[in-house]
């Protein structure tokens, strides 16, 4: 929707509010009601965020079954981005579950396809296949793949599981897109240490370069990869000042605040001539008190003691 | 039997050689974990680079270092150590002739749960096709620590293919490895099969199978895929006039591509290949991957017999 005043307006009114600030790269300071005035005709009230944090509960709850069941796979970022994925999928983005391949629906891209639970305890949660089936994550026959494979699964955009390759899958179906003169968006979620790949930033480039302003990239900036913490293994930051640099105009929030999440997405929807990246800070295995922040937790999956402790938790 | 996996040995064996080479430095790209790395990065912090989840920059940064001097041993997993960075492994180690040793884990299916995106069946085809570059892949832990130290040894690029998972032990630590020599491991004039990797306990037990029916066939490690023993492989097929190859890859390209380049070559005999047959991987248990693709002793026994009856229906 158009608030009928220039972006730039709308900025430098935020501006003016400088108490409780979430930072944009490019200097703005944004303050909570700031994020209100924002919202457009996704509207942001007490009602939404109860309701997006009820969902968000159940994948996180899924999440911990599945991987459970599963004996293997990634825990700690799948649960890091279930407050952001809920928004996009019950908040942001149009879809139709009766016909996934809709032509003009919204396209999500898993780019950092290891948080696959993630993935597919939302696609289950929205009806594009029975949750029953969540219980095969990673068995074999099974369409759920220890990565996203989008041949198996409906609502799966994108087959992904090498880092770095989501971010430029978006950008081509976000130029599809304009081509086909289809007011659809694309939203690629990417780690905070797949941001190490160089492609990620030939595509940020090419983002600015061709002024794709239906493409959202988030960035769940948890903090850890495998081998340690991001900034110890190799510093990727400072991460919205790099995309502010490359031409996007960049975000940084609180990824468990659903205001700011909403917040953020609105302002990327209003934007004209210029990507959105959403750098949301977060917690690696956020909702799981012995999960939360552990770089062990990367890749290994809780034992049956563990998923009932994790489930009480998650109550 | 001792069950160990080649990763394993691999991060063994790069300790012994940091603490007897000034030289040796060690790059990883946020797996030193699984490709058992880490153990060399604690050893001897100040030469293990961890470069982030950047394979490309790893191998470009592991040219720098080999062309000033230095022994580099660069590991990911198999799928992003020559897919992701093969035209940087091509142009800066390759055609440059550098001492860089590309020793990658995870390969094949028994990567098992993570699935098709990250089970590399292409590795060895890749490696292969670069001038200049020894190719090898060791089929237990004994071999491991040999071709390690051998690859330190000898000037130029190397690529050594590790697995994940435990593997028996087949080899006496006395045993003696050549580059570019196949050691045959059993004797028998009715059929040859000629096995890497995992596959060279399948092919024992494959022999033992066949000669309880009767049948005595020849077992040949051919750990080295490259230069490639084409004396001995021409031996065996004018000794027994029937191939079997047997691999943990595609059957194009990998050892079962060599072995039919030099028999069509010099020695046309009929090759029947075992390994998988042009597609991708999938999630499953490594057993349950092993037993889908045919990589089983039990499958090597129908392909011997499929190698003898086109042999026989040959002459
Ligand atoms: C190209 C590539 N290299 C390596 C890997 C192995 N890998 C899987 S997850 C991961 C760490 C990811 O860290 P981050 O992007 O921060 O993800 P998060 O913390 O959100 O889980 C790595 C190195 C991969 N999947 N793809
Ligand atoms: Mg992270």
């Amino acid at each position: 929707m158009h608030l009928g005043v220039p972006f730039s307006f709308k900025l430098s009114k935020c501006n003016e509010d400088r108490n409780n600030t979430h930072v944009f790269s490019q200097g703005y300071s944004v303050s909570n009601q700031c994020w209100e005035v924002l919202a457009g005709m996704h509207e942001i009230n007490e009602q939404v965020v109860a309701e997006l944090q009820g969902k968000a509960r159940v994948l996180r709850q899924d999440i911990v079954k599945m991987l459970g069941q599963a004996g293997s796979g990634h825990t700690g970022g799948s649960l890091s981005a279930a407050d952001i994925v809920a928004c996009l999928y019950f908040w942001e983005m149009k879809l139709d579950t009766r016909n996934p391949r809709w032509p003009d629906r919204d396209r999500f891209v898993l780019s950092k396809g290891h948080a696959a639970p993630l993935l597919y305890a939302v696609l289950a949660e929205k009806g594009f296949f029975p949750r029953e089936d969540l219980a095969g994550l990673r068995k074999f026959g099974s369409p759920l793949q220890g990565h996203p494979d989008m041949k198996k699964v409906p609502g799966v955009e994108a087959s992904t599981g090498s880092l770095g390759q989501g971010i430029a899958w978006a950008i081509g179906m976000a130029l599809a897109g304009r081509l086909d003169r289809k007011d659809y968006r694309v939203y690629a979620l990417l780690g905070d240490g797949e941001l190490q790949e160089g492609m990620v930033w030939e595509a940020v480039m090419a983002g600015a370069h061709y002024r794709l302003d239906n493409l959202v990239a988030i960035v769940d900036f948890n903090g850890l990869q495998i081998d340690g913490r991001v900034e110890d293994v190799m510093s990727p930051l400072p991460i919205a000042a790099k995309f502010g640099a490359f031409g996007w105009q960049a975000v940084e929030i609180d990824g468990h605040d659903y205001r700011q999440i909403m917040g953020a997405l609105n302002l990327a929807r209003e934007t004209r001539g210029r990507p959105t990246a959403i750098v949301a800070r977060t917690i690696k295995g956020r909702g799981i008190s012995f999960i939360e922040n552990l770089v062990d937790w990367h890749g290994k999956a809780p034992n049956p003691e563990q998923v009932a402790q994790a489930l009480a938790e998650l109550m | 039997m001792e069950k160990v996996a080649t990763r394993d040995a691999y991060g063994k064996s790069l300790v012994k050689l940091g603490q007897m080479y000034e030289n040796v430095v060690v790059l990883d790209a946020d797996l030193s974990k699984s490709t058992k790395t880490a153990d060399f990065a604690a050893a001897f912090p100040e030469r293990f680079f961890n470069m982030g989840i950047a394979e490309q920059n790893m191998m470009g940064t592991a040219a720098g270092l080999a062309a000033a001097g230095k022994v580099v041993f660069a590991s990911s997993f198999a799928v992003f150590a020559t897919g992701r960075a093969w035209e940087q492994v091509r142009n800066s180690i390759a055609y440059a002739g550098l001492n860089v040793k590309v020793c990658a884990s995870h390969a094949g299916v028994t990567v098992g749960e993570d699935g098709g995106s990250h089970q590399s069946v292409e590795d060895i085809a890749l490696m292969r096709v670069l001038p200049g570059m020894t190719v090898l892949v060791p089929a237990d832990a004994v071999a491991t620590e040999k071709l390690v130290t051998a690859v330190y040894h000898q000037e130029g690029p190397a690529y050594v293919r590790l697995g994940r998972s435990a593997v028996p032990t087949i080899y006496r630590p006395e045993q003696e490895l050549h580059m570019g020599r196949g050691v045959e491991l059993r004797e028998g004039g009715d059929a040859t099969i000629i096995a890497c990797g995992i596959m060279v306990y399948q092919a024992l037990e494959a022999a033992r199978m066949l000669e309880e029916k009767g049948l005595r066939v020849s077992v040949v490690d051919m750990f080295c895929i490259k230069p490639l023993d084409e004396e001995l492989i021409c031996r065996k097929a004018a000794e027994t006039g029937a191939l079997v190859t047997a691999e943990e890859h595609s059957v194009i390209g990998g050892l079962g591509g060599a072995v039919c380049e030099a028999v069509a070559a010099q020695c046309p005999v009929p090759v029947v290949r075992v390994g998988v047959q042009d597609r991708f991987g999938q999630s499953g248990t490594p057993e349950e991957l092993l037993a889908f693709y045919g990589l089983t002793a039990g499958n090597l026994v129908k392909a011997v017999e499929k190698a003898i009856s086109l042999r026989d229906g040959y002459r």
